[in-house]
């Protein structure tokens, strides 16, 4: 039995051939030829190296204030200027990506895992099980994100950590839909059925034959995700239910310099800091879509 | 058969209604403490009787389904609770915040569709040319900028350092609002025949409205072209081109009409993205819609109030996405088939 469900479940075709002809590294080669999904991946490395090594390299205490030094200007000291308690924003916006930038990836993987899991059990199993795990997810899928994040934020009580599962509440249901849909696609495949008529046991089917095949769309939906968490994030904090404003979060200091109209470099470098981010997932999505799947090559959306 | 299709489709939203309602009534209960300390300004709770009469409005002291039962018979009575910012119903106030946004809504819409489609049309006629990429840059770029921070550059550039546009708010403090009979600045100005203060809220509906339509106008922008190329690559595109047609017409009379089908779908779609993008451009733009009432109470930690933004968004979210289906199926009869 066991010798038997061993010999279904390699690939001895697959085994044999080297990794740049395989499909996933074919899809490697197209993506490292797509400049901007390369410039995004670029722009992206960046930031998670800044973030993870940032309170290591900067000696800076974002949180220290300097009232002699406040709301000056850009300059050749401070390159972004300082806030309204003189602390250097250029610094700030650096250690902003501390809360952003994991923000973005947990929540992300969060939404990922409860909505493959959902979704995977739903489609495999079907019935009234599938009936009930995708009504819920229909439910949340109702509301625009913000404003399903805002009310239970809001109901949490403010904090980055209540925003973040929010965040997680809001952004679970269309892997569960996404997932749910590839499985019962893959699940119509003759491979499955025979891995079934061998007997192989269910959860291992699931995890060893249908899960490989479920992951390109599911890629692309998190990369493009994980920016659309970061803006999320950032918008709840901004509205004030997020992180709180001694925090050098990048929502939280664009609500700052909202105060301070004319001190428009306090909201500006944050901001340009979350787009930064957001365009580069952007490319690298778009381009991993792209790369993921042959028949959209040279299409777009 | 039509009919059985928009019938169908009417039933079939009933149940996602439902669960709206049952989402909303979770979170009124996920706040950690007694729901009431979040619904019951301060000053209430001091008075037990105060606190005895919302426990029993609200059947705090039954089970959970009852509960909701309760909240589902307030629901179908317009009640929404009452915001303890305001001191009013929050179905008044959502009455009086709502016009606001809708028409800032539709500003932002008018600017996402027409730039949108014009931008796709662009980028699928000259595709892989420079015109192509920079319209791919465009849109893009509206795709990802956050829209609270695109709202205040927009105001630091064009108004507080060009001049060119007004600022905040719905008309300029100078004017005086026109008598209140739709909500819409725009309709009940030209009804009063003010005609100046139609032409100021027009103004004002500009900026703000090019802000948060920027998301909107990069999908649209998105869907068009790719959808347009898909069409463009067909053979009655061939045939057309073949018997001598000029370009132009093959494009904007043969093509892009059908082309345009899936983009009435993602316009649905991002019409509720333009009411939850309202929240965070009105706070920006102090424009009193429910937005940012919503924002004001979230401040607050004004439950009922957000609650009630939050289900009268979800719920105009699915009418508007009932009526794109519907419209779907008028234009493509394929899909009442299925």
């Amino acid at each position: 039995m066991t010798a038997t469900t061993t010999r279904v479940s390699t690939t001895p075709l697959a085994a044999r051939r080297p990794f740049w002809e395989s499909p996933l590294g074919q899809a490697a080669r197209e993506l490292a030829r797509n400049r901007a999904a390369m410039a995004g991946l670029g722009i992206l490395v960046f930031w998670i190296l800044v973030a993870f090594t940032v309170s290591f390299i900067v000696p800076f205490d974002p949180l220290k204030t300097d009232v002699s030094n406040r709301l000056s200007p850009p300059s050749a000291s401070h390159w972004f200027g300082t806030d309204d308690l003189g602390r250097d924003v250029f610094k700030r916006v650096l250690f902003g990506s501390r809360y952003s930038i994991p923000a973005g990836f947990l929540t992300v993987l969060a939404a990922l895992l409860i909505g493959c899991i959902v979704g995977a059990v739903a489609g495999y199993a079907g019935g009234w099980i599938d009936n009930a795990l995708m009504r819920v997810a229909d439910m949340v899928l109702a509301f625009p994100s913000i404003v399903l994040a805002m009310a239970i934020a809001a109901a949490l009580g403010p904090g980055l950590k209540n925003a973040l599962i929010a965040i997680v509440v809001v952004l679970w249901p269309e892997y569960a839909r996404l997932m749910r849909g590839q499985v019962l696609a893959v699940k119509a495949h003759e491979y499955v059925t025979a891995a079934e008529a061998l007997g192989a046991r269910r959860s291992r089917l699931l995890i060893r034959h249908i899960l490989p095949n479920t992951q390109a769309p599911i890629v692309v939906k998190a990369t493009l995700d994980v920016g659309a968490a970061i803006v999320l994030t950032a918008g709840l904090s901004f509205i004030g239910l997020g992180a709180v404003p001694p925090d050098p979060e990048w929502g939280a200091m664009i609500r700052e310099g909202q105060r301070r109209f004319s001190q428009w470099w306090m909201a500006t470098f944050p901001g340009l800091a979350i787009f930064s981010v957001v365009m580069a997932l952007n490319f690298l999505g778009d381009g991993l879509r792209d790369a993921l799947d042959p028949r959209r090559r040279g299409r777009w959306a | 058969m039509l009919l059985q299709f928009v019938a169908k489709r009417i039933l079939l939203s009933i149940p996602l209604l439902i669960g709206i309602t049952l989402v909303t009534f979770v979170v009124s209960h996920l706040v950690p403490a007694d729901p009431l300390t979040a619904v019951l300004p301060e000053r209430a709770w001091n008075n037990p009787e105060t606190v005895q009469m919302y426990r029993e409005r609200w059947g705090l002291d039954r089970p959970l389904h009852e509960q909701y039962l309760i909240y589902l018979r307030n629901l179908l009575h317009g009640d929404l609770g009452e915001s303890y910012t305001t001191r009013r119903p929050v179905g008044t106030d959502l009455r009086l915040f709502f016009p606001a946004t809708i028409e800032l809504a539709a500003a932002a819409m008018l600017y996402a569709v027409t730039v949108g489609i014009a931008l796709g049309v662009v980028s699928a006629v000259w595709s892989n040319r420079l015109a192509d990429h920079l319209a791919r840059l465009i849109a893009l770029v509206g795709v990802s900028l956050p829209v609270f921070w695109l709202g205040l550059l927009a105001l630091q550039v064009f108004y507080a350092k060009l001049g060119l546009l007004p600022g905040p708010g719905r008309i300029d403090t100078r004017l005086v609002a026109p008598p209140t009979r739709t909500g819409f600045y725009t309709i009940d100005s030209l009804l009063a025949g003010q005609f100046d203060v139609f032409l100021n809220t027009l103004h004002h509906l500009i900026l703000p409205g090019i802000v948060l339509g920027s998301y909107a106008m990069g999908i649209i922008a998105r869907m068009t072209r790719s959808s347009l190329l898909e069409v463009l690559s067909l053979d009655y595109i061939r045939t057309a081109r073949a018997k001598g047609l000029a370009e132009q017409r093959v494009v904007i009379g043969h093509a892009l009409r059908n082309a345009l089908i899936p983009t009435v779908t993602v316009v649905g779609l991002t019409f509720g993205s333009l009411l939850a993008g309202a929240v965070l451009t009105e706070t920006i733009f102090s424009w009193p819609g429910i937005g940012r009432y919503a924002v004001d109470a979230a401040t607050k930690l004004d439950l009922p109030a957000i609650l009630g933004v939050t289900l009268l968004i979800a719920v105009v979210y699915v009418i508007v996405n009932l009526i794109t289906d519907i419209l779907y199926g008028i234009l493509d009869p394929r899909i009442r088939v299925g």
